[in-house]
């Protein structure tokens, strides 16, 4: 207002008190966003892309079946054959039944029925262990299974 | 000499650094959750009655050890997949005075595909050698089909797409209210194309 104000040379320092704000803003997106590691993987697991993807709802409703060749580190004790993972251990087919029915058990009566399998394949392993998967879960009568995938587009990326 | 009474600031210089440390820690140890996927049900152990079915209702898929895909009888791409399903679902293949007659078709009316989506069934034989990711490609195709025809028939009775209101009735946080009709919506439109995908050995009847 018509006093002019002595110019001052010196450039103010950017604050930096709202730079602590920001990052918790950040560490809160990702603590919400993604879960703890909860089973290191044995075996290799690139899962496949879909598009027409559901999401699985709940996860005390999930019992995951991870199959793919030996980690890198094992390959030498294991082999490259296809490897099932069930909780932390690997195993063999005939362990899948009552692997799931024990998981089964572990879940309270009301959700039983609407329990889902979860199958993390790795994209390269053949059909034939997945089948013999499926069939171990039909003798169990488990059938709602969720061939778990990234969401992508297949047929854009195949050459 | 005079005192300052003023409390002391602390000093937050060091919080954003406090908070990276965090942030980087839960970067390291979390994984984005991957919990999509193609929801599928397997068919039951229990003995079920043979069914009947004429062959021009069966479209059959083999895929085989090297990843090529023969669909009924000859070779195909995966990329015409999505295309040939829709043809032969979307077939109605009796004419409109033969019982049966799929009114809301609007396929060719090939004598040699479907009669009706009803009775339509995709039987899928895959190789054991047949790589999983070629398998779920093939399963992701099918369930396109499927997706594209329901939402036609969606969008036709409801004006809405068919995928859209399954995500709604699926989320938490929908009222109960909404999902009873939505229900009732979505079974109405599963029934038009009820999806039938066999993946066991399928016999011919003559």
């Amino acid at each position: 207002m018509g006093k002019v104000r002595k110019s001052k040379n010196r450039v103010p320092a950017i604050s930096t008190a709202s730079l602590p704000d920001i990052v918790f803003m950040l560490l809160f997106f990702f603590m919400t966003v993604t879960t703890i590691k909860d089973s290191p993987l044995l075996v290799e697991n690139e899962l496949p892309l879909a598009d027409q993807i559901k999401k699985l709802e709940k996860k005390d409703r999930v019992i995951e079946i991870y199959v793919g060749k030996p980690a890198q580190e094992y390959t030498k004790v294991l082999g490259s054959e296809p490897k099932i993972q069930l909780d932390q251990k690997l195993a063999y087919v005939e362990d899948v039944a009552p692997y799931v029915l024990a998981e089964l058990a572990k879940k309270p009566d009301a959700i039983r029925n609407l329990v889902t399998v979860s199958l993390k394949v790795d994209k390269n392993v053949g059909v034939g262990i997945v089948q013999d998967i499926k069939e171990e879960l039909r003798k169990v009568n488990l059938l709602k299974v969720n061939y778990t995938t990234y969401d992508g587009n297949a047929l854009a990326q195949m050459k | 000499m005079a005192r300052n009474n003023e409390i002391p600031e602390v000093n937050a210089g060091s919080m954003a650094d406090i908070a990276f440390l965090l942030l980087i820690f839960f970067l390291v140890t979390a994984t984005i959750q991957t919990d999509m996927g193609l929801d599928r049900k397997l068919p039951s152990k229990e003995p079920a009655p043979p069914a009947t079915f004429k062959e021009r209702n069966v479209f059959r898929i083999v895929l085989n050890k090297n990843d090529e895909l023969m669909v009924e009888g000859n070779l195909m791409s995966i990329k015409n997949l999505r295309s040939a399903a829709i043809a032969f679902l979307d077939n109605g293949g009796f004419d409109q005075n033969m019982e049966g007659h799929c009114s809301y078709c609007k396929g060719a009316m090939d004598p040699e595909a479907s009669d009706n989506p009803e009775k339509a069934i995709i039987s899928l034989n895959s190789d054991r050698e047949a790589t999983y990711g070629m398998y779920v490609m093939v399963q992701n195709e099918l369930t396109a089909a499927y997706n594209e025809l329901r939402n036609r028939e969606a969008q036709r009775l409801f004006q809405r797409d068919y995928v859209e209101m399954e995500k709604e009735y699926f989320a938490p946080e929908t009222p109960a209210q909404d999902k009873i009709e939505l229900k009732e919506r979505i079974t109405e439109i599963r029934n038009l194309f009820p999806m039938k995908l066999s993946e066991a050995e399928t016999k011919q009847i003559q």
